[in-house]
Formats: C-alpha cells, structure tokens, sequence
C-alpha cells in the first residue's frame, strides 16, 4: 500500500509526541531519589501548566471571555467542578449577549 | 476496592472532559477536511497524535505547503509539555508494569494527567483499570468526534453561537482550582499567569505554554520540598 506524504507526517508528529509523554518518566526513572526542590517543582506541573492554557485567553479573548473567567474563578472557591463548568458555560453565553 | 467501581470512576472522570473537548473533536474533523485531509488521514490523526491543539497546529500548516519536518517539529513544540507529565504521574503508578506504564502514557494528555493527579491527591491509587478507563472514554469520543467532524464538517454551525468554543478554559481554569491545596499552589499559579501572558506577547504561541509553565515550576522548586526544611 502507498501511503501520503500527509499520512507520514502524521506518523512522525505522533511519534514525537509519544516521546514527550514517556520521555519525563524515562529520564526521571533513572533516578533512585528524587531532590526535594525537584520533587516541589514537579507537584507544581499541573497548577502551572494549567494557568499558562486558560492565563491568554482569559485576557485576550475579550471582555466577556475575561468576565466568564473571573466568575468561575470565585465561584470555584465554592462550588464543586461541574458546577463551575456549567455556571462557566451560563456565563459566557450572558456575558456575550449583555457586552459582546 | 473492586473493578467495578473502578471502571465507573474512571468513566465519570472521563465525563466532563469528552464534554469540553467534544467541539474541538469536531472542528478538528472538520477543518482537516478543508485542509486537504482524506477522512482517514483526520481520524489517522486523532487516533494517533491525540492532541487537539498540536493537531490544529498541524492541519494549519499542511494548508501552507511546509517543509514536512517543519510541520512535525511544530507537533513536538506544542506537545512538549507532555514531558512533565508522566515524570510527575510515573511517581504514582509505580506499581504498573513497564508495559502498562509504555502503554499508558500514550494516553496521558491534559485532562488524563489532571484526572490522574487529583485521584492520587484524594489519597486514591491511580490503578491501570481506572486509568484506561478514563483513557478509553475520553480516546474513543476524541476519534469519534474526529470522523463526525471530518464527514458532517459542513454542517457543523459556528461553535461560538453556543458559547463551546470557550468551554475548555472554563474547564481547565477548574481544574487549576482543584489544585489550590498544593503547597506553593498561589505563588504558582500567578508566575505561571503572568510569564504564560508575557510570553504570549514577546515569543508567541504554542511558546506560552511550556515558557509559563517552566516559570511556575521553577518558582515552586525556589520555595522549596518539604515545609519542615522551609527554613534557610
């Protein structure tokens, strides 16, 4: 079978991304102890990766995006995930029809 | 605790998340159809780079005619990030084989890493039947949406008429709450802001990300490990 030019750039992109989900977990298995200011930086992987997803488009989508981001910010502090995602839906669809 | 409840907790996880992606799933069909794709290089796609961002990436520049190494060089930007993943979550699956680690990590995108994270967290064993569950859910739906995308493209209608197209910062900003009992969790989160939104300006995405989240790490690993050793 021929294959496309496309679908061998597909293979490759798929291959490099595989190597970035093993990759961590073969370098730090390496390691028989792991330094407390390693083992601090990589509890700090998901908070940190996370906010650099939402950081820019909650300031640079627009207004309504930015007031959606804001509510479920402080509705998290009360409210249960789910909850936050719907109200963050809610949100959104509001504030797009009241400030666009 | 018993397979059964294992399965449904991983599926319940999976839930919200096949729920914010399901537009991206969509549109990603549905814009590699406009970009020259076949229907089978799109699911080809989702199946096995099973990344939404770094697959736009990646159709958008197919559109621009690209050196081919050009375009997978892209993928590897945009995905890089994975690398912190499976160091951060290899430290909870000790217990699996290397060939469920190998095999498992395929699956370890944003959501499935934050799942995984905050199961340990509750002070949950991240089990290999609850981590393919949720795997499985969220992949199946992912390919799925890809070829409904990729067939009903045409007849999919503007995202943000529906507010979809904004669901998934809504969700991750969730996510990052999730979060917030995590020592250093403030201090974080606000470099990681702050760099994610200058880097956005002076270096330009996908940078943002890996530059953002390279600074919050390292702000955390400056605070310091354990509280008792705090003081220096």
């Amino acid at each position: 079978m021929e294959l496309s030019t496309t679908t061998w750039i597909i293979l490759a992109g798929a291959f490099a991304t595989y190597l970035t989900r093993i990759g961590g977990h073969l370098v730090l298995s390496r390691f028989k102890t792991i330094h407390p200011r390693v083992n601090a930086g990589l509890n700090a992987v998901p908070a940190a990766v996370l906010t650099t997803l939402v950081a820019p488009a909650a300031v640079f989508t627009g207004p309504a995006e930015t007031a959606t981001i804001i509510v479920a910010f402080v509705a998290a502090f009360y409210l249960p995930m789910m909850a936050v995602f719907v109200l963050g839906w809610i949100a959104v669809l509001a504030f797009r029809a009241l400030i666009g | 605790m018993n397979a059964k409840r294992e399965i449904a907790d991983g599926i319940r996880s999976a839930m919200p998340v096949i729920f914010a992606a399901a537009p991206f799933g969509l549109l990603f069909g549905a814009l590699a159809i406009d970009n020259g794709f076949s229907v089978f290089e799109a699911v080809l796609m989702s199946a096995t780079v099973y990344a939404g961002a770094s697959q736009m990436v990646g159709i958008n520049l197919f559109g621009d005619h690209i050196a081919p190494w050009l375009i997978v060089l892209s993928i590897f930007a945009v995905n890089f990030r994975h690398v912190l993943y499976s160091a951060v979550v290899g430290r909870h699956v000790g217990h699996w084989s290397k060939l469920q680690r190998y095999f498992g990590f395929f699956f370890l995108i944003d959501p499935q890493f934050a799942e995984a994270e905050k199961r340990a967290e509750d002070g949950k064993t991240v089990t290999f039947l609850w981590y393919m569950s949720t795997a499985t859910a969220i992949y199946a739906s992912w390919i799925l949406e890809g070829w409904l995308g990729a067939v009903f493209g045409k007849l999919v209608a503007n995202p943000a008429d529906y507010g979809v197209d904004f669901l998934l910062p809504v969700y991750f900003l969730g996510l990052v709450m999730g979060f917030r009992k995590r020592p250093s969790w403030l201090p974080v989160v606000a470099v990681s802001a702050v760099a994610s939104i200058g880097a956005y300006v002076l270096v330009g995405s996908p940078w943002h990300v890996s530059l953002g989240a390279l600074a919050g790490v390292l702000a955390a690993a400056a605070i310091g490990g354990e509280p008792a050793e705090a003081a220096e």
